[in-house]
């Protein structure tokens, strides 16, 4: 049983910021910032290569078939088609997860949803290559669909994957930490809810979009729009049975991603295998629709809870019991079902826990990592249930929040470590920003204030395949004219890591940011990294980043302090100027590049960032354990429309504790874009099937996402707890602040009109219903 | 992305050109004005002309010109020109109105009034892609023979999804048809058709060439409410038109109210005599309304909850009459 808990925990004093070199903290902008809004970037699709072929994937229109006959007769006598791949010449299984390979390119026998790809055509333009499908014959046999995950839990017979073990189930978790029935029957207030997430998709501006490239040597290129290049080189060599040597992916600049280009792609796969089959480049470009036949967005999940607080709010158990809907394939499905659960423990302090999860198949497009993978589902419940449990003991939702404060280096109850907690100063941030003492429960009906916290990784302690080697590397030149050349295979999609080594870099040798040129993602010139997923890249490739700037201003401060007659920590260096402690000790960066590579020769160094041995000692206790946790809080204002439950949110004040800002502006950036996510999933985003497994409107009209118009003002304000172990303190901030938008309109929503909403998204209909149900 | 189909693309530059194509090339040819909803509907295959017209060549289609009796808009007016006409504003509001919620801005500059009075009506299951309909077993208005909104319905039941119809029907417009036969004024009331199928009173060799909406007389009150998900881009979910002329004490002479994105023709409310000689006001709105929501039934052919769409029609109503008489008095 948990300690009771002491009086309102007040915030401490925020660490002393270090003296910095003129880089970190500052406004920069972005590298490549310029050239993304004058159109100069180049995306996959802006590829043209001499003599190149268009690709097109024939998909199944049926959710759940044997394949008996695939006939292309007709198809090769259309003019324009040159080639054409099927399942059998593509036979190897792959899958991000190194212990689910259950993907193929193509499908080889079976089909398991509407839109699951069957063959491919390679033709001379994407029109004939469109018109080729129609004349592939295709005969099936259908198999019983299962739409309805508890359904497909239930099914005795018919299995989704022949070589599943337990029916359906992609996944069962089921883990316990202390007597959560005995803290639950003490517990002097129990909140007991059902909660439903519906499921969204991640709808990046740019659909997927590869070009393979088989040259006369051998070797293999693949452009892809992918945010995890290291992988897909890992299972292009696989399946394609090609020396990795001789393969090379190629990460153009990307136009979004939020984890929906985390896994391979059948696409990648196609192009690649078309190329060598014609000895000509080939792409293949998705449309909008088939952005949703491929989705792995966020998985639908049915979520029972039943939170437990003492008389004085402290959290004595939380047990839940969770029902995933995977869709037809595994993806990152082992890891979503653990960070259904291992993720929730943090920020508050947990008396017991318990958490039981089931991901189970379904014959839908496959689920996925969306932007706060497998833990935005059941923060939002948690968050909820915490009001209402809270309610019942009369107090403030801020002042829970504060009572069960877990702290800075603790032990959460599953055993992961807490390093840096700026927790208590976000909710002391949108507490102010708000006005919430004065205005909480004074707004009349129809308005209301509501509030949720959360916690998130910096990335996961082990890659995804076990491996002894470094998660991220950077590698940097130097010129003796003064250019800086960095080498980063991290995967730039939107949040800014393609400018993250120009600034810590140049932090640590004190040249110009704008003096950098930085190499992405190209699997032949830039060192490993394993890719843009679970918050990694400012925590990770930062700590490279900072190990070879390090290293090379050894050399540089060396080669200064013998011309200077100084000892190198006399010498230091800011923006562009390298100096001592006298004036005459003054020179630029690039008079002391050449100083040092006449000393020691040609100049370059590296870095690299070390898995760290994290996390408990049972079986999963690694999954969820992060070398740092980001912090967030939100307080949302609402309208509601009484007459028509129409509701809108009028503001957001979101504080998250990123330890600490290497760039204020990309920071805000990362909190305004997740609210705005957050909140779309809370109004409007779902992805909804006819019973046949058909996605009810896989297309920007139909799936809606908030317009500018929709999307509420939003105060974005960082706090910076200065992490001990990140680089210059830095955390994560691309997905945390996700996470409290959808409890804290939903908390919002009841404290305007007095009705919980469990379902999402909230549509107005639903609570108009609610309201009317109500009165 | 997606291709579109081949077709003979031709520029007329005046009326009669494009008359002479129509007539020739009859139903294998659609005119392309906007093409906002024409060319998605090719690329899903929804039409698939061998000859397309353009009109864009032909510069007596566009703009916007009043007489004693009337206000003239050209098919080819942008929605985005409608809205922002200063006549069109002072004299039609609703109108104006009606014409700015339609889509996004980017949308009201291609499309033009002319392509949204004949918009092609919508369902949940036929505007999509030629697999999903594939995948779907295809529908009544489109390469298959089963209804999915109504089951075992043998009437396409696709939505109006135009926001200026109903308003033009409130105001008793008309539209000015040409053809190689020649020319024809139709009242929209005789225009619009309550079949999903083919909902417009048009041959396929005729152009609309104008709009024309007679001048309100003095004492006429207009307003248009428009419900959607979103706050731009959507199609209605449920529309509303009224306009009424009332004597100086607001005492209604008559009252029409046309409420859409219901079935396949905006639906003019019926039986609203009893509400004349009543003085228009928020009890009388509700009266209106309650009126209309008896006689509307929402169906399944738009993606947003049937129920609440018919539960919000009284307040809808008493909004768009508010937003009349609000407009009207602050004239």
């Amino acid at each position: 049983m948990s300690a009771p808990p002491s009086a309102p925990r007040k915030s401490a004093p925020l660490p002393q910021i270090p003296v910095l070199k003129g880089v970190v903290g500052r406004r920069l902008r972005k590298v490549d910032g310029l050239k993304k809004a004058t159109g100069e970037a180049m995306y996959a699709d802006d590829l043209a290569l001499p003599r190149m072929l268009f690709a097109k994937i024939l998909r199944s229109p049926h959710a759940h078939a044997r394949i008996k006959r695939l006939d292309f007769t007709r198809c090769l006598k259309h003019p324009g088609v040159v080639a054409v791949l099927q399942g059998s010449e593509l036979p190897g299984h792959y899958g991000v997860i190194p212990w689910t390979p259950d993907e193929t390119a193509l499908a080889v026998d079976k089909v398991r949803f509407i839109g699951d790809e069957v063959a491919a055509v390679a033709a001379v333009d994407e029109l004939a290559a469109d018109e080729a499908l129609e004349l592939i014959d295709v005969e099936y046999e259908l198999l019983p669909a299962l739409i309805d995950p508890e359904a497909s839990l239930a099914e005795a017979t018919v299995k989704i994957h022949e070589s599943s073990r337990h029916g359906n189930v992609s996944k069962h978790v089921d883990l316990t930490f202390g007597d959560v029935d005995g803290a639950l029957q003490a517990s002097a207030a129990v909140a007991d809810q059902h909660f439903f997430y519906a499921g969204s998709t991640h709808t990046p501006i740019e659909p997927h979009c590869a070009v393979g490239h088989y040259d006369a040597q051998g070797n293999l290129t693949v452009w892809s729009s992918t945010q995890i290049p290291h992988y897909v080189h890992r299972e292009l060599a696989k399946v394609l049975e090609l020396d990795p040597a001789r393969v090379r992916v190629i990460q153009p600049f990307l136009g979004g991603a939020f984890g929906g280009k985390s896994d391979p792609f059948s696409l990648e796969f196609v192009v690649a295998r078309l190329s060598m089959k014609t000895g000509r480049p080939v792409k293949c470009l998705f449309t909008r629709e088939e952005v949703f036949w491929a989705h792995r967005g966020r998985h639908p999940m049915q979520m029972h809870f039943k939170v437990g607080l003492s008389k004085d709010g402290a959290i004595e158990a939380v047990d839940s019991k969770i029902l995933i809907d995977g869709g037809a394939y595994s993806s990152f499905g082992l890891v979503t079902a653990y960070y259904s659960g291992q993720l929730l423990t943090g920020p508050y302090r947990f008396g017991t826990y318990r958490f039981d999860s089931t991901r189970v198949f379904t014959n839908k497009p496959p689920c996925g990592p969306k932007r706060g993978h497998g833990s935005v589902q059941p923060r939002f419940a948690f968050e909820c249930a915490l009001d209402i449990a809270a309610e019942k003991l009369g107090l403030d939702p801020i002042e829970v929040r504060k009572r069960n404060f877990i702290g800075e280096q603790v032990k959460t109850v599953n055993g992961q470590t807490i390093t840096s907690n700026g927790f208590l100063q976000c909710l002391e941030a949108v507490e102010t920003a708000s006005g919430w003492r004065l205005r909480k429960g004074k707004l009349g009906r129809g308005r209301g204030l509501g509030v949720a916290g959360s916690m998130y990784i910096s990335g996961t302690a082990y890659p995804i395949y076990p491996n002894d080697m470094p998660q991220s590397g950077i590698q940097v030149k130097l010129d003796r004219s003064g250019k800086v050349t960095i080498f980063s295979g991290a995967s730039d999609i939107g949040q800014g890591i393609n400018s993250l080594p120009a600034y810590l870099v140049s932090e640590e040798i004190g040249c110009d940011p704008r003096d950098c040129t930085v190499v992405v993602s190209d699997t032949d010139l830039t060192p490993v990294d394993m890719g843009a997923y679970s918050s990694r890249g400012t925590f990770m490739v930062g700590t490279a980043c900072v190990e070879a700037g390090q290293k090379l201003w050894a050399l540089l401060s060396q080669a200064a302090a013998e011309k200077w007659g100084l000892v190198p920590e006399q010498v230091d260096g800011r923006l562009g100027t390298i100096f001592g402690p006298a004036a005459e000790h003054r020179a630029t960066f690039r008079q002391v590049v050449q100083w040092a590579e006449a000393k020691f020769g040609t100049l370059g160094s590296t870095g690299s960032y070390r898995t760290q041995k994290l996390g408990a000692d049972y079986r999963g206790g690694t999954i969820g354990a992060s070398p740092a946790y980001s912090f967030t809080a939100h307080v949302a204002e609402v309208q509601v429309d009484l007459e028509t439950g129409v509701w809108k949110v009028e503001r957001i004040w979101a504080a998250h504790d990123c330890g600490k800002a290497i760039n204020p502006t990309l920071v805000e950036g990362q909190i305004e874009g997740s609210v705005y996510m957050g909140f779309g999933e809370a109004a409007m985003e779902e992805m909804t099937y006819l019973p046949s497994g058909l996605h009810r409107g896989p297309s920007l009209l139909d799936y809606r996402i908030p317009t500018s118009l929709d999307t509420p003002d939003i105060t974005a304000l960082i706090v910076e707890s200065i992490d001990p172990t990140g680089p210059h303190g830095a955390k994560e901030a691309g997905e945390g602040p996700l996470h409290p938008a959808i409890p804290a309109i939903a908390n919002a929503l009841y404290d305007a009109v007095g009705v919980r909403l469990t379902e999402l998204p909230f549509h107005p209909a639903k609570l108009l219903k609610a309201m009317q149900a109500r009165s | 992305m997606l291709p579109l189909p081949a077709f003979e693309y031709h520029a007329p530059s005046t009326l009669a050109e494009a008359v002479a194509l129509l007539g020739r090339y009859g139903a294998e040819a659609k005119v392309l004005a906007g093409g906002t909803d024409l060319l998605p509907n090719m690329k899903h295959k929804l039409q698939t002309p061998a000859h397309v017209v353009g009109l864009k060549g032909i510069a007596e289609l566009a703009g916007v010109h009043e007489t004693a009796q009337a206000i003239h808009l050209g098919a080819m007016t942008t929605v985005a020109d409608v809205a922002r006409h200063p006549v069109v504003v002072a004299v039609l509001p609703s109108l104006a109105r009606a014409a700015g919620l339609i889509a996004g801005p980017q949308l009201r500059e291609m499309g033009t009034l002319g392509g949204n009075v004949a918009l092609d009506t919508r369902c949940v299951y036929y505007n999509q892609t030629y697999f999903w309909r594939k995948a779907l077993g295809y529908c009544l208005k489109k390469d298959g023979t089963v209804c999915h909104v109504v089951k075992g319905g043998q009437n396409c039941v696709a939505a109006a999804s135009n926001d200026t119809a109903p308003v033009l029907l409130s105001l008793g417009a008309s539209v000015r048809l040409l053809s190689p036969r020649g020319e024809r004024l139709v009242p929209l009331d005789q225009f619009f058709l309550a079949d999903g199928m083919a909902n417009l009173a048009l041959a396929r060799d005729e152009l609309i060439c104008e709009v024309v909406v007679p001048r309100p007389a003095p004492g006429t009150v207009m307003g248009y409410q428009k419900l959607r998900i979103r706050a731009s881009i959507d199609y209605p979910a449920l529309s509303v038109a009224v306009a009424a002329k009332l004597e100086p004490d607001r005492t209604i002479e008559w009252v029409r109210l046309v409420v859409s994105a219901l079935g396949s023709r905006p639906h003019q409310v019926k039986r609203l005599e009893p509400l004349v000689g009543k003085v228009l006001d928020d009890a009388t709105a509700l009266e209106l309304g309650e009126v209309a929501r008896k006689q509307c039934h929402p169906l399944t052919n738009i993606n947003v909850d049937t129920q609440w769409r018919r539960a919000v029609i009284p307040v809808f109503v008493r909004r768009a009459v508010r937003q009349a008489l609000g407009a009207a008095a602050s004239q």
